[in-house]
């Protein structure tokens, strides 16, 4: 097996994990929604690699050039990273909604004031 | 980039954490590049490491910079995270290597895309005539969830929020409107550059067809000079520079002018967002849908930024 073969698949797989660890192991808010941009990053990472073919280039018609890179996962990571910021900014704005209503941004400290209610 | 995500799970600074991320997200450009998707490592660099570190920073000016202190680690967490992670590598041993021209992703619809869609649309950028045509249904649903998104955060941080008043954390890293307003070179500078992003994401919005770019990657260019307006002059210069209701009518015209091009290719009688019928012939009707399709994604993107940017940065006073 040549050095790349499955190596792009590992890297996003440390890359995914990472995110669902902040995800599931942090409090702060703030730090999810970066766990869950890592998260995110990663899939995009792992559409792109499957798209990228071996002397390909990029997908832009020229004279004399045979072999593109896969379009498509190139059409669908694009808009996501688009959509991907406009769902940040929404989260965003949750958690300063949030921190206005329970005057924190960690989640077990608001679990604790509902209790007390 | 590994290194990057590492860091971001173990610091407890909040500010720095955002910063790594902006630089994973650079470096995540970078690597799409390697792989050949100009048009995506564009929109990274732009949006991930540009856009959502200033929304990030935006929010950590409005809550609070240092993430609590909790010594236990989650060794739970880590459990479900080493088999979760496990799983994936065991399943991964049955996928085409990478670079494999003969992968399942190679062999459907994409030839067609490459070897057609030169004589079909009569783009270069193949990227962009599935973007806009082959694939219009999904872009004009991606388009229509940025303005709702944009919605949203004007509902939940705009109006009436005015009266919640709190006290920014001791060194939160504020925008610095007024700190940066005295200084004149920044003033200058920035007056030098804006005319000059404004015409490069003019370009890279109307060159989106024969190079990487289009209506996303100029939207947020756009929007970025309004930012760097922003941080430099205040926000409310920029109130006043381009109104409210200028900023909810480009949200709103953007997605009426993609829309509105699919019901003029209906009446002109061919199908919804089927540019072929725009013009008398098929590619020149298609580069007109293109392009007008195109104007309707940025403006749109550019809009909403701007309206979610100031949302956050008129908050904190």
């Amino acid at each position: 097996m040549e050095f790349p073969g499955l190596f792009n698949y590992w890297i996003v797989i440390v890359l995914m994990m990472s995110g669902f660890y902040m995800v599931i192991a942090h409090n702060n808010m703030i730090k999810k929604v970066v766990g869950l941009n890592i998260f995110q990053v990663s899939v995009f990472v792992f559409y792109i690699s499957m798209g990228k073919i071996e002397g390909g280039t990029a997908p832009i018609l020229e004279k004399g050039i045979e072999i593109y890179s896969n379009p498509l996962p190139h059409v669908l990571i694009l808009t996501a990273i688009v959509v991907g910021v406009a769902t940040t900014a929404v989260a965003m704005a949750l958690v300063v909604r949030i921190r206005d209503a329970y005057g924190t941004i960690e989640d077990d400290e608001i679990h604790a004031q509902e209790d007390d209610a | 980039m590994a290194a990057a995500a590492v860091g971001m799970i173990r610091l407890r600074n909040l500010f720095a954490v955002v910063m790594l991320s902006g630089i994973f997200s650079l470096s995540a450009a970078a690597l799409y590049v390697v792989l050949d998707a100009v048009d995506v490592a564009f929109t990274e660099a732009a949006v991930g490491a540009g856009i959502s570190t200033v929304l990030m920073l935006g929010t950590l000016a409005l809550t609070t910079t240092e993430e609590a202190i909790k010594p236990q680690r989650n060794i739970g967490a880590l459990v479900v995270v080493f088999l979760t992670g496990a799983v994936l590598i065991y399943s991964t041993l049955d996928m085409p290597l990478y670079g494999d021209p003969t992968a399942p992703i190679h062999l459907h619809v994409a030839p067609r895309y490459i070897w057609d869609s030169g004589a079909e649309i009569g783009v270069p950028n193949i990227v962009t005539s599935v973007l806009a045509s082959y694939r219009g249904y999904d872009t004009l649903g991606e388009t229509t969830v940025i303005f709702t998104a944009a919605c949203v955060v004007m509902a939940l941080i705009g109006r009436g929020r005015s009266k919640v008043k709190h006290q920014l954390p001791e060194g939160a890293p504020s925008f610095g409107y007024a700190a940066l307003k005295p200084h004149s070179v920044m003033r200058v500078t920035s007056k030098l550059l804006l005319p000059l992003i404004f015409l490069y994401a003019l370009y890279v919005q109307f060159h989106g067809d024969f190079g990487p770019g289009g209506g996303f990657q100029a939207g947020v260019i756009f929007g970025a000079a309004f930012i760097l307006y922003t941080l430099i002059f205040g926000v409310d210069n920029t109130r006043i520079v381009i109104r409210g209701w200028f900023r909810r009518l480009m949200m709103s015209a953007g997605v009426l002018i993609y829309a509105g091009v699919g019901v003029a290719a209906l009446l002109m009688g061919g199908n919804y967002l089927g540019y072929s019928a725009l013009a008398h012939e098929a590619t020149h009707g298609q580069h007109l849908g293109i392009n007008l399709i195109e104007f309707g994604v940025g403006t749109t993107v550019a809009g909403a930024m701007i309206t979610i940017f100031l949302m956050f940065a008129g908050q904190d006073r």
